[in-house]
């Protein structure tokens, strides 16, 4: 029977060409521009470090002075100053622990032809490799010794491996960053964790950290802090933080494996923030906050807003194909109001003629869907070619693709119900009489 | 020619879902064109914003160090040899060091105060840097005091805290400060515990930052007199002579080039003329205005095509009734007036229902997206173009009924 459908929803179809054409095109730009956009937002707020991200929390302390304190109000400071970011670490209370901030190097390649350059880099403490599950091609992290021995140790990734040393194993290579010797320890494999979860004050989508070098050591050799600072009071002006002023500037992560844990890492911000406070460093009563890697995307809206009002604007537009079609679908559906007649009155029952007719919508929603597709390959394609840091990330995965042909049957299923429920409403007598 | 709307609601009672449904798809397609428009408008009107600089001579050289363990000492020699050796080129006019520039699309801003105890910051400023050539490199207009004396710009070593006693500021600053337009001579504590003294002001000067959360210090910038010579590096905003641009930004590297080699400039984007910073710091306000531009077309034409379907089956559905109405006596044109009337109708109820859309999806994109109300004039604009765009899109449809024969009437159908 399905098959007898088929075959009459392509021959009525095949009919009236022009109209069946618009009922398509309607569908497929609809679901292309709602896709495309589904799409994009789909890849900006996944999870960067899926099966890992739960367990990652950021804790939030609030060290600042009295002044425009509002109790309750006031969120507490995106990131840690050096005191505090130390005093945290020192305190190691989690599972696992580490302070970084971003920074940039100038590499001078000793014997290549290339010219120096400069590297976005990252200025972190040993935890940072395990507590991530960073995959290491070659070699392997360094350790808390080199942490305390300040060593002139660095780890970089495959991409600037590549460049440098034609993507050999270069562990135990010297490397010249920013005019003092590094000894590469590893080199990282595929990882490239999108939003770039841990320092959203640089770019938060596809960063491309080359070098990653000990917090301790780059403090030494005086390399370049890149990235937001935060001051209060009077103590801070400048682009370049130092480590006694009042002034936030690095980021401290922590792995907490159960929620017992968690609740317990709270209440240590709190103990913490208490005794500072005891001890004149804070002003403010304890302000602090430990949300995890997804709730602290969510908190800073990493996704941008014009990203989110396409994909509101997008499902308008769906929408407006959709009425679009169901109205192109009433008119064709009624037109065969003599076909519809005949078919009863030989028999068929309303049910068998209201699932024909969604068999037919069906076949538009399913060529609309092919269409929609290609179409938000195309818009896809569009949006990488666009400058915006996440452009490049804008790939469409199984999982969107399934829910391109669903959301595109769905569609035009929804569209079908009104118009074939109404054709199935016609007395077969009254069709007869009239032909 | 007389029309008779009541014929022509009994008719649209018999077609209610239909009638409802190209009512619905105009209010929803005027909800998101009308938006569109205003989106867009305020999209270009960005694109086009004064930045104050003499964008047709200026471009910026983004001059890294390659060695970082000098000592501040040593960077400014090198800075000060950069910019003779930058003023003397044959196509320079002038050079100034800077921290950032406008249109940079982000960069350094402090908070501002009146006085250096207070609690809530008066407003927040942009801030740039530079020696008493900074003004004039940039082409920046001084509309009150004067510019900075060489003997007052100051060096600032990276992780060094200056405030310089003296500021130029930008005319909205001043005002924001001291809505008088007493402000020079005036003073400001910009994150510091020393005041700055208003000497000149200058008129217009934009921020470094494009984004949303500028708005509303639209314009607020100060010039500090301080040679930013921080050990990573600068930017050297060079101004060529009236046509000699492109020989200008081919001179300055190799020039700079020649007096040390321990410097990286990119050579991608290393060099930038202020029509490439421009391009690019509007970008995705380009990119948006452009795509809302292709949604409304091609949501109008879907409309258009969904209305001419429609009218179509109506049509070929009431040729014996118009063959009947024709063999009366109406004349081709009242039949024609007849379909645009009708749709003339539902697009009216179609509006009232979109104009109710429209604002409502305003409100929602200003909670959501601190976006500011639309203006009614986007509306108006909208409604006018559906009203057409129904009116154009019925007509060849009802120039199709209009020619239905009388003889129509004696036809079974």
């Amino acid at each position: 029977m399905f098959r007898y459908y088929i075959d009459l929803a392509l021959r009525s179809l095949g009919r009236n060409k022009v109209l069946t054409a618009l009922m398509v095109l309607a569908i497929a730009l609809g679901i292309g521009a709602s896709m495309t956009t589904l799409t994009v937002l789909h890849v900006l707020s996944g999870d960067p470090l899926p099966g890992r991200s739960g367990t990652l929390y950021y804790p939030q302390i609030d060290p600042r002075d009295s002044q425009g304190y509002l109790p309750g109000k006031t969120p507490p400071m995106d990131q840690v100053t050096w005191t505090d970011g130390m005093n945290l670490l020192r305190a190691k209370r989690a599972d696992r622990q580490a302070l970084m901030t971003g920074g940039d190097v100038a590499v001078q390649p000793g014997e290549s032809t290339l010219d120096p350059f400069y590297e976005d880099a990252r200025f972190t403490t040993a935890g940072f490799f395990p507590m991530f599950g960073v995959p290491f091609a070659y070699g392997h992290a360094w350790g808390g010794a080199e942490d305390e021995a300040h060593a002139r140790v660095a780890v970089i990734s495959s991409t600037l491996n590549d460049k440098l040393f034609g993507g050999k194993d270069s562990t135990g290579q010297t490397l010249r960053l920013s005019g003092t010797d590094f000894r590469i320890v590893g080199v990282i494999g595929d990882w490239n964790p999108n939003p770039h979860f841990y320092d959203l004050d640089r770019a938060s989508y596809n960063e491309d950290e080359g070098v990653y070098v000990p917090l301790s050591t780059s403090q030494d050799v005086g390399m370049n802090h890149d990235g937001n600072v935060e001051c209060w009071g009077n103590g801070g002006n400048g682009i370049n933080p130092i480590h006694d002023s009042p002034c936030t500037w690095l980021q401290f992560w922590v792995q907490l494996d159960s929620p017992a844990k968690a609740t317990a890492y709270r209440q240590f911000l709190v103990n913490y923030s208490e005794q500072q406070k005891a001890l004149g460093r804070f002003q403010r009563p304890p302000n602090v906050q430990l949300r995890n890697v997804m709730q602290w995307l969510d908190y800073n809206q990493v996704v941008p807003d014009d990203v989110r009002l396409q994909n509101g604007l997008a499902f308008g537009f769906l929408l407006v194909c959709l009425v679009n079609t169901v109205g192109l679908m009433l008119a064709k559906f009624l037109r065969r109001a003599g076909e519809l007649g005949v078919r009863r009155a030989l028999g068929a029952s309303k049910r068998a003629l209201f699932a024909q007719l969604l068999v037919e919508a069906g076949v538009v929603g399913m060529v609309g869907g092919v269409g929609g597709l290609l179409l938000a390959f195309a818009g896809l394609w569009l949006v990488r070619q666009q400058p915006a840091s996440y452009a490049a990330l804008a790939h469409l995965d199984p999982a969107m693709l399934l829910a391109t042909f669903l959301l595109a049957l769905g569609a035009s299923l929804l569209a079908g119900l009104l118009p074939a429920w109404r054709a199935c409403q016609i007395a077969p007598a009254l069709q007869l009489k009239s032909q | 020619m007389n029309i008779q709307i009541r014929p022509i609601l009994v008719a649209l009672r018999r077609h209610k879902a239909g009638t409802l449904l190209i009512a619905l798809q105009i209010a929803l397609t005027l909800a998101i064109v009308c938006n569109a428009l205003f989106i867009i408008h305020q999209r270009l009107a960005n694109l086009s914003e004064a930045s104050g600089v003499d964008e047709a001579d200026v471009f910026v050289v983004a001059n890294y160090w390659a060695d970082v363990n000098r000592s501040t000492e040593q960077v400014d020699a090198q800075v000060r040899a950069d910019l003779a050796a930058l003023r003397q080129l044959p196509a320079v006019l002038d050079a100034t060091p800077a921290s950032g520039y406008p249109l940079r699309g982000g960069g350094w801003d402090n908070f501002v105060t009146k006085t250096p105890d207070q609690v809530k910051p008066t407003t927040d400023a942009a801030v740039y840097t530079g020696d008493e050539h900074f003004i004039d490199t940039l082409g920046l207009k001084l509309v009150a005091g004067r510019n900075f004396r060489p003997d007052e710009v100051m060096v600032m070593g990276t992780q060094q805290a200056i405030t310089p006693p003296t500021a130029i500021v930008s005319k909205a600053l001043a005002e924001r400060l001291f809505p008088g337009g007493d402000a020079l001579g005036k003073s400001f504590y910009a994150m510091g515990t020393t005041p700055s003294t208003i000497i000149g002001i200058v008129d217009p000067l934009h921020r470094q930052g494009v984004d949303s959360s500028s708005n509303s210090y639209a314009g607020q910038a100060l010039i500090w007199p301080l040679r930013a010579d921080d050990s990573k590096g600068i930017y050297y905003i060079v101004r060529a002579k009236p046509g000699q641009l492109a020989a200008a930004m081919r001179e300055a590297p190799k020039a700079l080039f020649a007096q040390s080699r321990m410097r990286i400039i990119d050579p991608k984007d290393g060099v930038q003329d202020y029509a490439t910073i421009r391009h690019k710091v509007f970008d995705s306000d380009r990119g948006m205005a452009i795509l809302m531009g292709i949604i409304c077309a091609v949501l109008l034409a879907i409309t258009a095509a969904g209305i001419v379907g429609l009218t179509s089956f109506w049509v070929g559905q009431r040729r014996r009734q118009i063959g009947v109405r024709r063999a009366l006596g109406a004349r081709q044109r009242d039949i024609l007036a007849y379909f645009l009337t009708e749709n003339f109708l539902i697009s009216v109820a179609g509006v009232a229902l979109g104009t109710v859309l429209a604002i409502v999806f305003n409100l929602w994109t200003m909670t959501r997206f601190a976006m500011a109300p639309m203006s009614m004039a986007y509306v108006g604009v909208g409604v006018l173009v559906l009203l057409l765009l129904g009116q154009g899109a019925v007509l060849a449809p009802a120039l199709r009924a209009s020619r239905v024969p009388p003889v129509e009437a004696t036809r079974g159908s």
